[in-house]
């Protein structure tokens, strides 16, 4: 395989695109629904179906298979839920009951129907998606495109139909009854959905990829928005881009790697939807790990500056104030010697809320001091601080002892307005329990 | 594409007949004569021992679909072993499979603490991406050394049929181990089980508990991929032990069922595969614990389906019955004791089908609880009357109790009270007359003076 030709791989691409995007948007709901293993139950089940149409049909015509694979995979789902329900048994252990039952016995029909011949239940698992291109290089469009498009549309025409009645049923079946709307019915519908678009993508792409795109592209969507309409837009688009790289990945990246070898398209597009999952992980806006790491490392950063502002300002009131200044080796003894104090210094510097006692010299040993603007913002904080330890006081009784450190977490997070609330509901104090002065709003 | 080889072949499709085996043939496997049945039905017995025990603690655990997350995950290790090694030789595949097997544990649990991603999304991401993973790499492997890679399939599916004595032997030590693990942490994996909070609080190492029973986990199923194959060796993880909760209520009782069903599903799955042609010997295992656990489903005394609906109608024949006998005490009261009280009379007083009632009154002639009485009217019995006030006492009581206690208007008490009267145990109408002190033998009703239709 050397380069991209248009005309197998364009169609393996479209096949692979339009099936991944069709498993993608049902495949919201199950993972809000928290039922994104129904996918895998339901894909694994199926295969009872399908042996079972063929036995009884005596040829591979499409459509029974097709309705017979259909019918045992929302059994699955009813199954499922009769296990859990009658049983008592927790809901992830009557699925994975039913489905490998249900496995092992298509298994075995295959088995018994198929002595001779060579009949792979792993086209079921992995597809046979290459298979599409070589049609295509014969004989134009592949066939398997029709059936995809008509999934497809579909599950659009289902969605858009049921936005409202689908949206209420994931987030609070409870009220969805209450509203009038039948959420059994919604969820026995969308077992339907999830059943016939499973079917139908077996055959071209394995029944790997329709779990994978079930459930990764949704939860990408997932963690980058909350608006459900702009995730069922986000996940389709995610499952398309994975389909893209998947198949541009087999054509190429054997080159890259030196070697003549060729892969399975479908397996390769799961590990792309990973990859773009793992991205996600990492850099949602919102729920990622780099964006959580930075949102905290930015708060260490702002806390160090207030403790900083905040030492200064109880220096200045210690000594009366003749002493307006402390060196910085005196500061940074006292709030911790490391990158994030020294870091903090400079920024305090820059914006204006410290300067160095004698500009002209500039000499080390001269100290540091507050500014007018950087006075305000420390006697903001410390008033914050004092004025919680006098509501703790007041409201809750703790010792002395106890006030200092809930009040020095809870300053960072005072405004002036929450303060002010403070301020009215302890009718104005102006010292707190230590008998220090409650710095007044200087405005 | 699935069946396209079938399809020429649609001739001999019809051609499923049994040839049943014959009786020496029987004979032969059932008494583990041949060597080779032998070592098979040993190894998936004895795995069956070690993954319904495991499976047990899984169960409880709420792990059992973690565990096919697991099964899948081992895939690329596999692959990946046999690209390094080059090798076809058991012990680095299965190391390789523990390996990202392990990994696969980890990613669901790493990704379940990321807000916005639940258990269920966060089991079926690791399933298939790295069972796609798996798949590349092996599809890798067998167009770069034509070939080569025909052995790696049974780890998908399962070879039970071609097991050797090394591999029974490898089940054999971990069925030990998982054992000699299970006794020895017995008390650890029960506090975890059920309680993994309240038992971090009494200071369990639960981590490292939660550890060790994963691990044991992780050694049943590396063994049994080979056997049964990486989709269904969930199945005799989980359905033995669910199987075995429906009989009881005891850990110690369902871990030695859970484990006795694994090993019945294994030593018959494993003979019906030797005895009959074209049964693929795991997929047979699995459809055994299927009906073991549909057989415990449905009969098991305990929890079972029609334990239950037994349990359910035999009380609710009982309510109809004491309502019945109520009704007639009610009459009573207003007139006189032995009061014959017309059929009629009781049809109207609650909606009874009269089939219903035809039943409940020939139950009380069959007690002794009810006689003839005139015009063809029922009356009580002494018996019968002594049991009847007793019903009617717990309902007044009830519904003083409700009335002085609860605020309920009058109007409100009779159904409530009809509800909770049939299950009143004397300490709790001890308790009641002590609230209500010096009630009468039977309180007067407090609906006196409406008028009933």
């Amino acid at each position: 395989m050397s380069g991209w030709d248009w005309t197998s791989d364009g169609w393996v691409t479209l096949v692979a695109a339009m099936s991944a995007i069709s498993c993608a948007l049902p495949g919201n709901y199950l993972v809000l629904r928290k039922m994104s293993l129904m996918g895998d139950a339901i894909s694994h089940a199926v295969l009872p179906g399908l042996a079972a149409a063929f036995l009884i049909s005596q040829s591979r015509a499409p459509l029974p298979m097709f309705f017979g694979a259909v019918v045992v995979g929302v059994l699955t789902a009813l199954l499922t839920q009769a296990i859990s329900r009658f049983g008592r048994v927790e809901e992830g252990a009557a699925m994975g009951v039913i489905f490998s039952v249900l496995f092992a016995a298509g298994l075995i029909m295959i088995r018994q129907a198929t002595d001779h011949v060579d009949l792979d239940p792993s086209c079921v698992l992995y597809g046979n998606i290459e298979h599409i291109g070589l049609e295509a290089a014969v004989g134009g469009m592949p066939p398997a495109v029709t059936n995809l498009a008509a999934v497809l549309v579909l599950n659009v025409v289902f969605i858009i139909a049921f936005y409202k009645e689908l949206r209420i049923c994931a987030f609070d079946p409870a009220l969805a009854t209450t509203v009038g709307i039948n959420a059994n019915l919604m969820h026995y519908a969308l077992m339907v959905i999830v059943a016939i678009t499973t079917v139908a993508n077996f055959e071209s792409v394995g029944s790997i990829l329709v779990i994978a795109m079930l459930i990764v592209p949704a939860v990408c969507a997932h963690l980058l928005t909350d608006r459900l309409g702009l995730m069922l837009v986000i996940s389709a688009m995610i499952a398309g881009l994975s389909a893209v790289a998947g198949r541009v990945l087999v054509v190429y990246a054997p080159g890259w790697i030196g070697v003549e070898a060729d892969t399975n398209t479908a397996a390769l597009m799961t590990v792309v939807a990973g990859m773009l999952l793992l991205l996600a992980v990492l850099f949602s806006p919102e729920h990622g790990l780099i964006g959580a790491l930075l949102h905290r490392m930015s708060f260490a950063r702002q806390v160090m500056r207030e403790d900083i502002l905040g030492l200064l300002y109880r220096w200045h009131e210690m000594t009366r104030g003749r002493a307006r200044s402390m060196t910085r080796d005196e500061i940074l003894n006292a709030v911790g010697r490391n990158f994030l104090s020294t870091r903090a210094l400079r920024s305090l510097r820059r914006r204006g809320q410290i300067e160095i006692d004698s500009p002209v010299t500039g000499d080390a040993l001269h100290g540091m001091r507050l500014t007018d603007t950087g006075s305000r913002r420390a006697s903001e904080i410390v008033r914050g601080h004092r004025l919680w330890e006098t509501y703790l006081r007041t409201h809750f009784e703790l010792p002395l002892d106890h006030l200092h450190m809930p009040a020095e977490r809870v300053e960072h997070f005072l405004t002036p307005e929450l303060s002010a609330k403070l301020d009215d509901a302890l009718t104005g104090p102006d010292v707190d329990p230590h008998g220090k002065s409650i710095p007044k709003t200087s405005g | 594409m699935i069946l396209a080889a079938a399809n020429e072949r649609a001739r001999t499709i019809t051609d499923t007949g049994f040839e049943w085996p014959t009786w020496p043939a029987f004979w032969r496997t059932v008494s583990l004569a041949d060597y080779n049945t032998r070592v098979v039905i040993i190894g998936t017995t004895l795995l069956g021992i070690a993954a319904g025990v495991v499976g047990t603690f899984a169960y409880l655990r709420k792990r059992a679909m973690v565990g096919d997350a697991l099964s899948h995950a081992t895939l690329p290790g596999i692959a990946a072993a046999f690209l390094i090694t080059g090798a076809k030789s058991l012990p680095p595949l299965l190391i390789g499979a523990a390996i990202s097997g392990v990994l696969g544990i980890l990613c669901v649990l790493g990704l379940r603490r990321i807000p916005r991603i639940k258990e269920d999304a966060a089991i079926g991401i690791v399933l298939s991406v790295f069972f796609g993973a798996g798949i590349v790499l092996i599809t890798f492997v067998q167009k770069m050394e034509t070939g080569n890679q025909a052995g790696l399939d049974r780890f998908i599916y399962g070879k039970a049929a071609g097991m050797i004595f090394s591999d029974a032997a490898l089940i054999g030590a971990v069925a030990l181990a998982v054992l000699a693990g299970v006794l020895l942490m017995f008390k650890e994996f029960r506090a975890i089980c059920f309680d993994a909070e309240y038992a971090a609080a009494q200071g369990w190492p639960v981590m490292l508990v939660d550890v060790i029973m994963m691990s044991l986990v992780v050694l049943t199923t590396v063994v049994g991929l080979q056997a049964v194959g990486l989709i269904l060796v969930v199945a005799l993880l989980i359905i033995p032990a669910t199987a075995a909760r429906f009989w009881t209520d005891d850990l110690r009782t369902m871990t030695l069922l859970a484990g006795f069903f694994g090993a019945l599903s294994g030593w018959i799955g494993s003979s019906f595969s030797a005895l009959l042609p074209r049964m693929p010997t795991g997929a047979v295992i699995v459809l055994c614990t299927g009906l073991i656990f549909f057989i415990s489903m449905m009969f098991a005394p305990l929890r079972g389906v029609i334990a239950s609906i037994v349990r359910r109608e035999s009380l609710s024949l009982k309510i109809r019955y004491q309502n019945l006998l109520r009704a007639i005490a009610e009459v009573e009261e207003q007139a006189a004791p032995g009061i014959s009280v017309p059929y009629a009379h009781l049809l109207a007083e609650r909606s009874w089908k009269p089939r219903q009632i035809r039943g409940l009154i020939r139950r009380g002639f069959r007690r002794g609880d009810l006689h003839a009485g005139d015009a063809g009217g029922l009356a009580l019995t002494s018996e019968g009357r002594e049991r009847a006030n007793r019903v009617l006492r717990n309902h007044r009581l009830w519904e003083l109790y409700l009335i002085r206690y609860a605020d309920i208007a009058p109007s409100h008490v009779d159904r409530d009270a009809d509800m909770i009267e049939h299950v009143l145990s004397p300490e709790i109408v001890r308790e009641l007359e002590k609230a209500l002190a010096e009630a009468p033998p039977i309180p007067p009703s407090p609906h006196a003076g409406e008028v009933f239709a």
